[in-house]
């Protein structure tokens, strides 16, 4: 006779409820930062803010190296260069986020729990968005902090007060685009592959496009064709500097809009705890 | 459990209509499903799959009406779904996990904490019998143990009703009898409410107490298994060898008021309704010129049942 049977038991404990999206957000954030691949990624992605750091310093004990002091221009450069990273986490982590759920039918699972359609994105927006501020807010505001710390003053942060708040909305805009957009090609397929590569389509497509546009018309109105020409533009606005593009910057702000509007539509209709095909 | 009065229904459907496009899956089902094992019956395409998705919320009725565990479905789908189960019929999982993982974090979602998820998650992957098995890749799983852990994930969160769509699907005949053993436990000992969707009527017969059939989005009997069981007529095993054609005794037979369907063999299955009995048959057969080679009165099964109620030859 066996001393304890593993039979089933009825659970006599409680139960949370709306917390559904922080349970997806932290199982994503954790099956990918045991990753030796994704870590070496998001390492790579911190390599220009310690150059930027070094700068930083050398500026302020070196005076031969006075060139090197940071201006508004620098954290806007800096979260340009970042773009690239951005990407690259973009498609690795994203593609995946609700195609494969779809591969492995798991949107019925999800769906079963008691856990809106709304919570099963914002937890997947959340793993995205997660990583992508971790690359790009969280370095640029580190990177005005350590400005501080190493020019012993806070002069440059009074001078430039809006910098916080540039940073914060200019990254929340970048992130919240990329990952709506990737979030939505997503659950268009099954392949996280694909999945990459119509990402990667729509990002450099569409610049190319803008360039053939601007090689004909020798004029840059046009700019908002361009998803990362958008961004461009709205980072200048944000950070006080001249337009790169002559497009107009509500031009260009109503395009993102368009393009989060459209992802959250194309995300109402597929993530479903079942497809009908009528 | 099974001594209590007639307990009220778990779910209930009045007048659901549930379209996909211009096909009707479900046309004004009205149905109660009382507590306890239920079987929902029925050929491939009756609707049952689509019943069990419209009461968890996934598809939204044109019409009608329904109460889950004495809850409004359209009123409150996440209450629903926090005292329901779901063991779905196709495969499904989380990617990139094991077993253990899996249901540890089904079990999350579905509001435990997660100590006692990750507690839950050990005892039921061992009721199961996926304990050996519990820290390997789910996509690394048999058929069968995929359907165990489809039940596992269903059952982490303790719910009061399980939906059960096809459990048996693509088992082997061991692991399909340890499958029904598991339900019927569930059902019978664990005081767990669940509903069955299944065509293969012996899996209902064994482990339901009641039985709802559905043909063609209509609801075609429904009631307790033992009373269905027991028609106001008889059933006979019956072969008989005749000069002419089968096809135009068995006419006559159906012109009678006789239900007749074949079996496997050469036997057929004659239901004989009212008292007329063995006499009914020898008389029709003798004033058609058949002789009647086998006549063995048989027990009523659920296939009877079954086929009465979808009209199947």
């Amino acid at each position: 006779m066996p001393i304890h049977d593993q039979g089933y038991r009825r659970y006599g404990g409680g139960k949370a409820r709306g917390r559904g999206w922080v349970v997806i957000a932290t199982a994503g954030i954790r099956t990918l930062i045991v990753k030796r691949q994704f870590i070496g990624l998001v390492l790579l992605a911190w390599i220009p803010f310690l150059v930027r750091a070094v700068q930083i310093y050398a500026a302020a004990n070196v005076p031969q190296a006075q060139f090197l002091a940071p201006t508004p221009e620098t954290f806007r450069k800096f979260l340009d260069y970042q773009g690239i990273f951005v990407f690259f986490i973009t498609v690795y982590v994203g593609a995946g986020l609700i195609a494969n759920d779809r591969r492995a039918n798991a949107l019925q699972i999800y769906l079963s729990k008691p856990l809106t359609r709304a919570e099963y994105i914002f937890g997947k927006l959340a793993v995205l968005m997660t990583f992508l501020l971790l690359v790009t807010w969280l370095p640029a505001i580190l990177l005005l902090l350590v400005q501080m710390a190493f020019a012993g003053n806070f002069t440059f942060l009074r001078n430039n007060l809006f910098l916080f708040p540039a940073i914060t909305v200019f990254a929340a805009i970048q992130v919240t685009l990329v990952a709506a957009t990737m979030l939505a090609l997503s659950s268009l397929s099954n392949s996280s592959r694909y999945v990459g590569i119509l990402y990667s389509a729509l990002i450099f497509f569409t610049q190319a496009i803008y360039g053939v546009v601007y090689l004909v018309t020798r004029s840059s109105a046009l700019s908002f064709i361009s998803v990362s020409a958008n961004l461009t533009q709205i980072g200048d606005v944000i950070f006080r500097l001249p337009p790169t593009y002559d497009t107009p910057w509500i031009v260009s702000i109503a395009v993102i809009a368009l393009l989060i509007g459209l992802s959250a539509l194309v995300l109402e209709r597929r993530v479903r705890g079942v497809e009908v095909v009528a | 459990m099974a001594d209590a009065a007639p307990a009220a229904p778990v779910v209930t459907l009045e007048n659901v209509t549930v379209t996909y496009g211009r096909n009707a899956a479900l046309r004004d089902v009205t149905a109660a499903f009382s507590s306890g094992a239920v079987g929902l019956l029925g050929p491939n395409g009756a609707g049952k799959s689509t019943m069990i998705k419209t009461l968890l919320g996934f598809l939204v009725p044109e019409r009608g009406r329904m109460r889950v565990l004495g809850l409004d479905v359209a009123a409150a789908p996440l209450e629903i779904r926090a005292r329901v189960g779901y063991m779905p019929e196709s495969d499904g999982h989380i990617p990139g996990m094991n077993a253990v993982s899996f249901v540890a974090y089904c079990g999350e979602l579905a509001g435990l904490p997660r100590v006692d998820a990750m507690q839950r998650a050990h005892e039921v992957l061992f009721y199961v019998g996926l304990g050996e098995a519990r820290y390997r890749n789910v996509e690394t799983y048999s058929t069968g143990m995929k359907q165990r852990i489809k039940l596992a994930q269903a059952l982490v969160h303790d719910p009061d009703l399980v939906f059960l769509d096809e459990p048996t699907n693509g088992m082997d005949p061991k692991g399909r009898d340890e499958m029904l053993e598991l339900v019927r436990d569930l059902a019978h000992n664990k005081g767990v409410n669940l509903i069955l969707s299944s065509h293969l009527l012996p899996d209902v017969e064994y482990t339901c107490d009641h039985v709802v059939v559905l043909d063609k989005g209509r609801i075609a009997a429904a009631g307790p298994i033992d009373a269905m069981k027991q028609p106001r007529g008889r059933v006979y095993e019956l072969r008989v060898k005749t000069s002419g054609e089968l096809e135009a005794f068995l006419e006559r037979l159906r012109a009678a008021g006789l239900d007749c369907h074949a079996t496997d063999e050469d036997v057929m299955r004659v239901f004989v309704p009212g008292d007329g009995g063995a006499q009914s048959l020898f008389a029709l057969a003798a004033s058609n010129g058949v002789q009647v080679r086998h006549l063995r009165p048989s027990v009523p099964t659920l296939e009877d049942v079954f086929a009465q109620a979808v009209g199947e030859e």
